[in-house]
């Protein structure tokens, strides 16, 4: 079987994977990272979406042996070693923006991609445009977006912490 | 007084506790789970809705690597594994039982629907099962198939079981039919309205999924699964299907991600994964892929309706006549029969003072996956109905839409209030919750909104709908009169450990109701515990005494007032102790929020003083009260709730491209006493969502003969970001009356107000262009041909 080199939230691994397996399955079912969900079949709900070198990917749509060399962060490489949530991690929770939590990984994955591609900040329809990738049945996205641009104003320096819901 | 600080109990906006595992991929889903030994089950799936299955060849895939064994529907049948079974009968009009046929875990001789399991595959690995499964050789004789129900009632029509001869599952009725043709017949205006309610699929975001244990030195099975309610299926699946006694059975429901309804129902892949790990002797896991999951998982709605309304000449509503086909699919469902009757036609008094009712409902077996209870279950079917046919009333007898209405609501002091289709409505200010929409969303200033679309080439329009729905469907002994073959009670445990924090054991389930959190703020409200202290265990049938899970919006109106009558119990028993360590007489001690006084004296003990007392009994009246201090509550409640209020919805129509989109959402909502405000609004928000989402967008398509197209998320428009808008939304409370909490339910209301709100706005743009009805979903397509071909007819 083939052999892939890859550097996993910060930890460079050799693992050898079939030429079919998914970036998914190698992430969820060899590495047990289990925080990166599939939720469909057709590349459209993005539960699934992880960092890859600075882009959002859906790992579904990837296989393992494409993943030579690649430096992957998923949910589970988010949150800093002291247990201190990344904003966009802190802004879901203070608005909401999330219910059965079941997208939420790939919500966030995106989200974060979202905003670092777009410096110049980001208005409601360009973060609800954005997350044309993402698939949410619970919440109707309201708290998503509220959350996206809470995170939004941390991440690009605009405030130094997640503007409470309540404001 | 010692409050919690800071204020975490009911009413508190608390961030929820398990949002830190969702957050960080800590949860803990069921394909999350591998079990030591684990092997992995693929589906063999009927690609037709209608075939005889001449014989299935299965030797070649058997000879294929990694297989461990292959079962077919007759291997099932030799060990006498029964059909899956349903939950509710109904009788026919004549008193008769409905028609009940078999449904076998795997086809039987037959598929009758695209999707039906026939064979299942067990391998090493779930690439290898499912290599196996196309090498799986079945003979089928294609049959003539139906999808719809009106063609399927038709003399002729293929027949879906030779057991429920013309497709008729049942033909039920309710009301006074001759009360309702007198006040017919003394009507100044009769009006008439026709409406499909689209067949949705739920989608919830995991996949369906199962892992099937036998441990062959116990005797013990367990079953994980992602289901809203356990303790349901280790009896439906021990009892009915498996003969496996509940002692001997576990099932786990472990984080679930999302339901509405679509895991209530006890599925065959359960009991196969069970009854095969037995046979294996290994665990097997099998998790749906989405595109089995559209072909697999219960469907909602799909009603096909005919309503007339009759008024005097003052526009007050005399009576109401309905009649309604639901689809069944191919087999019953957990709970489909109940969903067309008991909570379709009963709610068909809304929230009108409606003298007369009558209804009558033919459930239709066709070649379609079953249908069962989607988010809000009968209700938005009735509410549907019911307010759009206001609308057409309203504009035919040449009234304003809200002051008929208004003119025809149950007034604030008709309650309790007695429907003539079998409910009393406890409590509700209908008035109340429309003018507050009215307000909210800036109806007055419509027009001049409209204007301002109208300039920009814009067909702009505003729709209302005021609904009331029933929640926490009770009492026992009533539902099971009508048909339900449960109880309908929720269990409560509360057990107060040594030093004071909690445990709670609950039979209600959350897959994303956010209970961790509302549940402990019923223990930091009344017993005073930081809601950090207090851990809500749900999901396990090994932890949790019994349960009837969650469904119909009960989790709190029944699970919540189980927990609030065993925290009774905690504090009862507390002040018999606390009477005994301050010298008093119980009669003197008094409790609130965690401390145990002496009435009129500064004596006071804590819960953690009491709990540690429970525990080490040394200074104890342990002649006349047991150590411990755990309290196990059934709450059966004695009527249902009553939410309602009032949504209102404003679209703009693109006329060059049918497209629909909606500007402003205001949803007022009466759910009762509200425990965690920013939980209800999410609860609310996403209902709204998937009621734009019916309305505007989703829809089941099957051909005439029951092929399935909108088979993937490719082909079934599931909501976006950028297809909704912001939702506003507001409570006003009037409290349930029934329950010690009083606290209603909200996690339907969205889905049940908002689509004939958002289809009230796409006539009401639409009526320059001599528009009706349209129905639902409002797709550009559907828009664009009106406007089109009204443009062309007027050329």
């Amino acid at each position: 079987m083939p052999q892939v080199t890859l550097t996993v939230n910060g930890t460079k691994q050799t693992v050898e994977v079939e030429t079919r397996t998914l970036l998914v399955d190698l992430l969820r079912e060899q590495l047990r990272l289990t925080g990166t969900h599939v939720g469909c079949d057709t590349s459209q709900c993005g539960a699934c979406v992880v960092d890859m070198g600075g882009d959002s990917v859906k790992a579904c749509t990837i296989l393992a042996v494409q993943c030579e060399g690649a430096s992957i962060t998923t949910i589970e490489g988010l949150a800093a070693a002291d247990g201190t949530l990344h904003p966009m991690q802190e802004a879901f929770r203070e608005y909401h923006a999330l219910q059965c939590g079941f997208c939420t990984p790939g919500m966030v994955m995106s989200a974060i991609d979202l905003v670092n591609k777009n410096p110049g900040g980001l208005t409601e329809k360009e973060i609800r445009e954005g997350l044309e990738g993402n698939l949410c049945r619970c919440t109707g996205y309201h708290n998503i977006v509220k959350a996206i641009a809470a995170a939004c104003d941390v991440m690009q320096g605009r405030r130094t912490e997640i503007a409470s819901a309540a404001e | 007084m010692n409050v919690v600080q800071p204020f975490e109990g009911i009413g508190a906006s608390v961030r929820r506790k398990e949002d830190f595992r969702f957050l960080q991929g800590h949860g803990h889903f069921t394909d999350d789970i591998n079990r030591p030994g684990q092997t992995y089950a693929v589906m063999l799936r009927s690609p037709h809705a209608h075939a005889v299955i001449n014989a299935i060849d299965t030797a070649a895939a058997k000879a294929m690597p990694g297989v461990k064994a292959i079962f077919v529907g007759t291997d099932m049948a030799a060990e006498n594994i029964g059909g899956i079974p349903c939950g509710w009968q109904i009788h026919n009009k004549d008193g008769s039982p409905m028609a009940e046929p078999m449904h076998p875990a795997l086809a039987l001789g037959k598929v009758r629907h695209v999707g039906d399991p026939v064979a299942v595959v067990i391998a090493e690995t779930r690439a290898q099962a499912r290599d196996a499964a196309e090498a799986i050789l079945v003979d089928y004789t294609p049959m003539p198939g139906v999808s719809q129900t009106e063609a399927a009632i038709r003399p002729g029509a293929p027949q879906v079981h030779d057991a429920a001869p013309g497709n008729i599952c049942y033909d039920w009725h309710i009301g006074d039919r001759a009360a309702m043709e007198a006040a017919f017949a003394g009507a100044a205006r009769v009006v008439k309205f026709e409406t499909t309610n689209n067949r949705l699929v739920p989608n919830a975001m995991e996949p369906r999924a199962a892992i099937g244990e036998f441990d062959p030195h116990s005797g013990d099975y367990t079953l994980y699964t992602t289901s809203q309610n356990p303790h349901v299926i280790r009896l439906l699946m021990g009892a009915f299907v498996l003969h496996i006694p509940e002692s001997k059975l576990r099932v786990v429901a472990p984080d679930v991600g999302g339901g509405f309804g679509s895991k209530i129902y006890h599925y065959a892949e359960e009991a196969i994964v069970t009854w095969a790990a037995a046979k294996v002797k290994r665990p097997i896991k099998w998790v749906a892929e989405r595109s089995e999951s559209f072909m697999s998982d219960a469907h909602g709605r799909d009603h096909v309706s005919t309503a007339e309304l009759a008024l005097d000449a003052s526009g007050k509503i005399l009576g109401l006549k309905v009649h309604t086909l639901a689809n069944m699919g191919a087999y019953l469902s957990t709970f489909a029969p109940c969903v067309p009757t008991y909570l379709y036609a009963t709610l068909l008094s809304g929230v009108y003072s409606t003298p007369v009712i009558y209804a009558e409902v033919k459930a239709v077996f066709t070649n379609t996956v079953p249908v069962d209870a989607y988010r809000g279950a009968g209700r938005p079917e009735a509410t549907y109905l019911l307010e759009r046919l206001m609308d057409v009333a309203a504009r035919e007898a040449g009234l304003d839409k809200v002051e008929f209405r208004r003119r025809n609501f149950i007034r604030p002091d008709q309650f309790p209030y007695q429907t003539p289709v079998a409910l009393q409505y406890d409590s509700g200010n209908y008035h109340a919750t429309l003018d507050q929409a009215l307000v909210a969303s800036g109806w007055g200033d419509f027009e001049s909104r409209r204007a301002e679309s109208k300039v920009r080439g814009k067909l702009r329009g505003i729709g209302i709908s005021t609904y009331v729905e029933a929640c926490g469907i009770a009492p026992s002994a009533v539902v099971g009169s009508l048909g339900a073959r449960a109880g309908l009670y929720e269990v409560g445990t509360i057990r107060v450990h040594p030093t004071g924090s909690v445990t709670v054991l609950t039979g209600a389930h959350s897959h994303g109701q956010g209970h961790e959190t509302t549940f402990a703020q019923l223990v930091a409200d009344k017993l005073g515990v930081p809601i950090a202290n207090v851990d809500i265990v749900h999901g396990d049938t090994a932890k949790v005494p019994f349960g009837m899970g969650t469904y119909g919006s009960r989790s709190l109106a029944v699970g919540g007032s189980a927990m609030d009558k065993a925290m009774d119990k905690i504090v009862a028993k507390g002040k018999r102790i606390a009477a005994h360590l301050m010298e008093a007489s119980v009669e003197d001690v008094e409790f609130e929020r965690g401390t145990f006084r002496v009435a009129g004296t500064d004596k006071t003990k804590t819960l953690t003083d009491i709990s540690l007392a429970a525990y080490v009994p040394h200074n104890y009246p342990i002649d006349e009260i047991e150590p411990g201090l755990e309290e196990t509550a059934f709450y059966d409640p004695k009527n249902f709730t009553y939410p309602g209020g009032c949504h209102i919805c404003e679209v703009e129509i693109d006329p060059e491209t049918g497209k629909v989109a909606v500007l402003n959402f205001t949803a007022v909502d009466d759910v009762g006493r509200v425990i965690n405000p920013m939980i209800v609004e999410g609860q609310v928000q996403g209902g709204v969502a998937q009621g734009i989402g019916q309305a505007l967008l989703e829809a089941a398509i099957y051909d005439a003969e029951g092929q399935l197209i909108s088979g993937s998320m490719m082909d079934y428009t599931m909501p976006r970001a950028d297809d909704l808008p912001m939702v506003s939304v507001a409570t006003h409370t009037t409290l349930c009356t029934h329950n010690p909490l009083g606290v209603k339910g909200c996690g339907e209301v969205g889905a049940i107000g908002s689509p004939p709100a958002v289809m009230n706005a796409v006539v009401d743009a639409l009526t320059a262009y001599g528009v009706r009805h349209v129905e639902m979903p409002a797709t550009p397509d559907k828009i664009w041909n009106i406007i089109h071909g009204h443009r062309m007819a007027a050329e």
